[in-house]
């Protein structure tokens, strides 16, 4: 059975004291930990949707407190659509390693080799198969019941009525208007066969939290997100990164742009911005300065009114 | 283009002083007409919370003067609450000042009221009631007041709102700030809970006492609505209360630690304090307060920690581990206040299953001791709560479970009750008194011999025989998982000297006990390396090198066998 609880340490383990008041912060990472803690212990087979942008970083970073000093008990799941910048794939195969998770890799890979890309569709439909579609077959292929994703409520007007543990029927598809009611710290695990929960443990961090984090927790981000000289092309106020050379119009040139990437999706979808912002108190600043929100250059969420409650609603985190 | 902070602004100041900035969740509720997304649009536009793209997105629509931002679009987020220009769901918003970080939990106050007051209330701090200047007292504000009264949010904050359209009159204020507390003090006494309530006068058109000071009030001398809440005491003070720490998970990564981990409920825990764990009531002493970054000499709530003790201790998932100076109720049944928020209307006798803290324990209530009428505040007698009723009722538990009184405790005093059919979260509860396995409700006033669908419904299956072989460890993990959800179950095994002796008293044992609804569990232990376990011409052969992925095996068999009650069923 189980072995002597305590043991004779080697060398005193260090002492850290904690402030009388606890900080924003604190508390956001607190009720995080109690979330995957949760999860991790009520569901048959977890799964992390790691998508290797500072959100998922943060998400990482917690799994690693919460289970500590145990190993992260689930296993971490990419959904790589091919258009993911080369930088990011090398970042997720080193974290990966680094904190020791599994990491599980998942493409469409019939309509990758169908040349599906938002050009020849239009982002909607190219989000659909290759991420929507994409994770729906993951999930199914490995029987996860549980997922945990980095979204926040901050994000977009439609995530701000998104519950923590987000419910999902058989078909992977979010239904607001039946969604349970979560009060306290009471959160419903139980779902029937085939049915799926979508966990959003950073549900109430703001982008602005998630920075702070990552400068005091001194977490690794892709580099993507610092200012460089980068090339790109100029189309009116948009960057557009040159990773994908499907993306140039007739004539286009790449020039190069002082420029950085305020979030990481696909490169043919992400616009970069304009900034000096090489380090991460740097990029705080400017996120003080700066009264954008950070999906605005996302092309996925402004196709139409309403476009990330019609792909929620379909099945997308 | 991004733009360039000012010169004089220090990235080193900001962040020291964001580290220090602590939280405030509060709740706001309303209907749409009462101004309460103006109110939240003009916190958020008047702090720079809301960013450039979103205002430009909304502007030169809604329903205000041509020029003016209608603030209510920016939390209006659905699809379907466009269309219908209504909010149908709890949204939490966010937003920042010098001083601290606040939550928004928004509730709309037509639809559903009350479980999503409920639900916004049940995290707040805090809560924001709006008046109309011009309609005074409403229905709505009482049962706003209410519900957090219900809910023990401590403070509330009255807005009495649309100042500018009684022409800033101070009498038209202290009328209603004379009426509500009249009804607050009342609601008070109903509930229990004190409450303590600021009145603020303020026109979140104009932007009157919102964030800045009205000029327009010279016989209002208090502060803004958002002074207030940058001054409010930060989250409830729990550290100070005995320690509770309900554990989530055991911590085992190899033979030399094993560590308990969970967030403290309430009270501070130090290296050396002595704890009692609940229901076995065993005491330990801690030896480490173990985290990620480093063993800590203290530990208050709200922390997640992980636990380490100096004796070995059988903990599990679902235990309490408090203060040994502390008393808390090791309960089988319990009185609760209970808001009911589910389609379906509660049903005595009916089998749900209640989440308390860290565990599931079945449960169902004996009896329904009042209804509130929250409009009238008198008690009503009632047999049932139907959606977003809110009533006292005596609840039978099905296994021991520790608790506290939620006025004493809202971590160890909350639960919630779940529908085992459809799994929907039907009710929220609040404990408000917790009896011994003696003290039993009111007697279930059903007549006549007792059917097997009244054993289905309460036991949540039906009569079967589970044949188990295997290792006899393994075969005890599988009936403690079987028991721990509340299946009844008997146990024979098959080596006994009894059924060796009469090998035909086994098929009427057996028969007996399925027609009586039981689980009956035939097992024959064995050194061997795989369980099989079958039922009803089903076999499976498991690894039992692995006994989660056993477990749940045997479980999804007995799903799939229909054994356990499937939702089609429901209602027999």
């Amino acid at each position: 059975m189980a072995a002597p609880a305590t043991l004779t340490q080697a060398s005193p383990p260090e002492r850290k004291s904690v402030s009388p008041r606890l900080s924003h912060l604190q508390l956001l990472e607190a009720e995080s930990i109690h979330i995957l803690r949760e999860v991790a212990s009520e569901f048959e087979r977890p799964v992390m949707l790691y998508s290797i942008g500072k959100d998922s970083s943060v998400m990482l970073r917690l799994a690693q407190k919460a289970f500590y000093p145990a190993p992260i008990p689930f296993p971490l799941l990419h959904i790589d659509t091919g258009f993911k910048f080369a930088e990011m794939l090398t970042f997720r195969d080193e974290m990966a390693r680094s904190v020791g998770a599994e990491l599980l890799v998942w493409r469409n890979e019939a309509a990758i080799a169908a040349g599906t890309n938002p050009i020849a569709l239009d982002t909607k439909r190219c989000c659909g198969l290759l991420k929507t579609q994409a994770l729906l077959d993951a999930l199914r292929h490995y029987n996860f019941d549980a997922a945990f994703g980095g979204a926040r409520r901050d994000e977009e007007k439609s995530r701000a009525k998104e519950r923590i543990y987000s419910f999902r029927d058989s078909a992977g598809q979010w239904d607001p208007k039946n969604q349970r009611p979560e009060l306290w710290n009471l959160y419903n695990a139980r779902i029937h066969p085939g049915e799926s929960i979508r966990v959003f443990p950073l549900s109430n961090w703001t982008e602005m939290d998630v920075w702070q984090y990552i400068h005091e927790e001194k977490i690794p981000v892709v580099d993507l997100y610092f200012a460089k000289e980068r090339p790109m092309y100029i189309r009116g106020d948009a960057l557009l990164p040159i990773e994908q050379t499907f993306v140039a119009r007739l004539g286009e040139k790449p020039q190069l742009v002082k420029s950085r990437l305020r979030s990481l999706g696909c490169s043919p979808c992400t616009g970069a911005i304009r900034s000096d912002a090489d380090s991460i108190p740097a990029i705080i600043a400017e996120l003080v300065s700066f009264r954008s929100s950070e999906r605005a250059n996302r092309a996925i969420d402004h196709d139409q009114e309403g476009s990330m409650e019609i792909k929620k609603r379909e099945g997308y985190f | 283009m991004a733009a360039i902070a000012a010169p004089t602004f220090s990235i080193k100041d900001f962040l020291a002083g964001e580290r220090e900035k602590d939280l405030l969740r509060f709740s706001t509720a309303g209907s749409v007409d009462d101004g309460k997304s103006t109110l939240i649009g003009r916190l958020l536009y008047d702090t720079q919370s809301v960013y450039e793209d979103q205002v430009r997105s909304i502007q030169g629509k809604g329903t205000t003067a041509p020029g003016q931002i209608d603030f209510a679009l920016l939390t209006d987020g659905l699809r379907a609450e466009r269309e219908q220009g209504i909010t149908i769901d709890v949204a939490y918003r966010y937003f920042s000042t010098a001083r601290r970080k606040f939550i928004i939990a928004d509730t709309p106050g037509h639809e559903q009221y009350t479980r999503n007051m409920a639900t916004g209330a049940s995290t707040a701090d805090a809560a924001v009631v709006l008046i109309d200047a011009g309609k005074g007292v409403l229905v709505q504000s009482r049962r706003h007041a209410y519900i957090a009264s219900l809910l023990r949010v401590r403070h509330v904050l009255v807005a009495v709102n649309k100042m500018d359209l009684i022409g800033y009159d101070e009498t038209g204020f202290r009328a209603i700030e004379r009426d509500f507390t009249l009804a607050l003090n009342q609601i008070a006494e109903e509930t229990g809970n004190p409450v303590e309530a600021t009145f603020v006068p303020v026109s979140a058109l104009v932007g009157d006492n919102i964030v800045h000071r009205s000029t327009a009030m010279d016989w209002y001398e208090g502060p803004s609505l958002l002074e207030l809440l940058e001054s409010l005491p930060p989250a409830e003070e729990t550290r100070t209360a005995p320690f509770r720490f309900p554990v989530q998970r055991v911590l085992r990564p190899d033979h030399t630690f094993r560590g308990f981990a969970g967030q403290i409920a309430s009270g501070t825990i130090h290296p050396g304090d002595k704890v009692t764990v609940l229901p076995s009531g065993r005491s330990a002493k801690v030896a480490r307060i173990v985290t990620y970054d480093g063993d800590l000499a203290e530990a208050p709530a709200p922390l997640p920690v992980t636990l380490v003790f100096d004796l070995e201790l059988d903990i599990s998932r679902g235990d309490l581990i408090i203060a040994a100076d502390s008393k808390a109720i090791v309960a089988k049944s319990v009185q609760a206040s209970l808001v009911w928020m589910n389609q379906r209307p509660l049903e005595r006798g009916r089998r749900y299953l209640l989440k308390h803290t860290s565990q599931i324990v079945p449960a169902f209530i004996t009896a329904v001791e009042h209804r509130t009428n929250i409009a009238t505040l008198a008690r009503e007698a009632a047999d049932t709560l139907e959606m977003n009723g809110i009533g006292v009722v005596a609840i039978q538990l099905l296994r021991p479970i520790a608790v506290d009184a939620y006025r004493d405790n809202r971590g160890t005093g909350a639960f919630i009750l779940i529908d085992p059919e459809t799994n929907s979260t039907v009710a929220a509860g609040m404990i408000t008194a917790a009896g011994s396995a003696e003290q039993i409700g009111a007697p279930v006033d059903t007549w006549g011999r007792i059917t097997p669908g009244e054993r289905e419904a309460r036991w949540g299956h039906r009569g079967a025989v589970l044949e188990l072989s295997g290792p006899a460890e393994l075969i005890d993990s599988v009936e403690r998982s079987l028991f721990s959800i509340g299946v009844v179950s008997t146990r024979i095994e098959t080596g006994d000297e009894a059924f060796l002796l009469h090998p035909g008293l086994m098929p009427i044992v057996t028969n007996l006990q399925v027609q009586s609804g039981l689980l009956a569990l035939v097992v024959t232990s064995n050194e061997g390396s795989v369980l099989v376990a079958r039922a009803e011409g089903h076999e499976l052969t498991l690894d039992a090198a692995n006994p989660g992925q056993a477990i749940a095996a045997i479980h999804r068999l007995l799903r799939e066998t229909a054994i356990f009650i499937p939702s089609e069923k429901a209602g027999l």
